[in-house]
């Protein structure tokens, strides 16, 4: 019964915080709605056990990913934005589309998993566990992603940095 | 205790949410915040499927998922931060040619 109480009353913060982020015009209001979604998400893995999820749901996603969001936005000083021909189409035709969508796989799921049904803390995933699998069965997957990050880093400061000065004397 | 597929219903509708802020968004910056928002719709829906079949990968999965939308945020907001400096707009419908 608590279980379904806190699935529901965060679940509709979530809910929420999507739609605000929807709504939203301005991306600073939209950057912070997610955060919304991220932390009531992070307590939705918490009541599913994954306890070292949610706490890294909370440092990496809502902390690190979200500070660079509104770093860039500020950085851009990015205003309210304008509405497009383009954006009228897609809202036109994409929403209808998204919700038929959205609703097949719905029932797909529902139909599938039937009536299973989780407890409170279902699949306890402590760091330990989860280190264990990290370094046992996924360790080549793990590797890769290493280097993933690494061509990452090295992309995002070649693509952000300045262009060189055309003629180097003349400006200094 | 709590039907498996509550949590699929909410991780569907955090993903349909996503692709409608994708489409009907114009900012850069807000379609990118609706990627990161399909991503964490697809974590949840893996952390359920985890606790059903009382198996840890799906939760080692969602690592590998933050580990993806870290470096697709970094590269794309630095992708962003040039086109501004090159174009001094945001507006995608405004940024439609490869060539300045």
């Amino acid at each position: 019964m608590l279980h379904l109480v806190l699935f529901l009353v965060f679940g509709t913060i979530c809910v929420a915080g999507a739609i605000n982020l929807l709504v939203q015009s301005h991306p600073i209001s939209s950057a912070l709605s997610l955060v919304v979604v991220m932390a009531s998400l992070a307590v939705e893995y918490l009541l599913l056990g994954a306890e070292f999820v949610a706490a890294v749901q909370v440092i990496v996603y809502a902390g690190a990913v979200m500070v660079l969001f509104v770093f860039v936005i500020m950085l851009l000083n990015a205003g309210v934005e304008e509405r497009t021909k383009g954006s009228r189409v897609a809202l036109i035709l994409g929403i209808p589309g998204v919700l038929a969508g959205g609703l097949l796989v719905a029932w797909v799921l529902i139909e599938r998993t039937g009536t299973a049904t989780v407890g409170l803390g279902a699949l306890p995933g402590f760091p330990k566990t989860i280190g264990n699998l990290l370094f046992h069965d996924f360790l080549l997957p793990f590797e890769v992603t290493s280097v993933l990050v690494l061509i990452a880093i090295m992309g995002a400061v070649v693509l952000a940095s300045r262009p060189e000065p055309k003629n180097p004397e003349k400006e200094s | 205790m709590v039907p498996v597929s509550y949590y699929l219903i909410l991780s569907g509708i955090l993903f349909s949410c996503g692709v409608i802020g994708f489409l009907i968004k114009r900012n850069i910056i807000t379609i990118f915040i609706s990627i990161e928002l399909m991503l964490n719709g697809v974590n949840l829906s893996f952390v359920a499927f985890a606790a059903q079949w009382q198996h840890l990968s799906g939760q080692v999965f969602v690592f590998f998922v933050m580990v993806v939308a870290a470096a697709e945020a970094t590269v794309g907001l630095a992708i962003i931060i040039a086109v501004f400096r090159t174009r001094e707009t945001l507006n995608v419908d405004h940024v439609n040619l490869l060539k300045l």
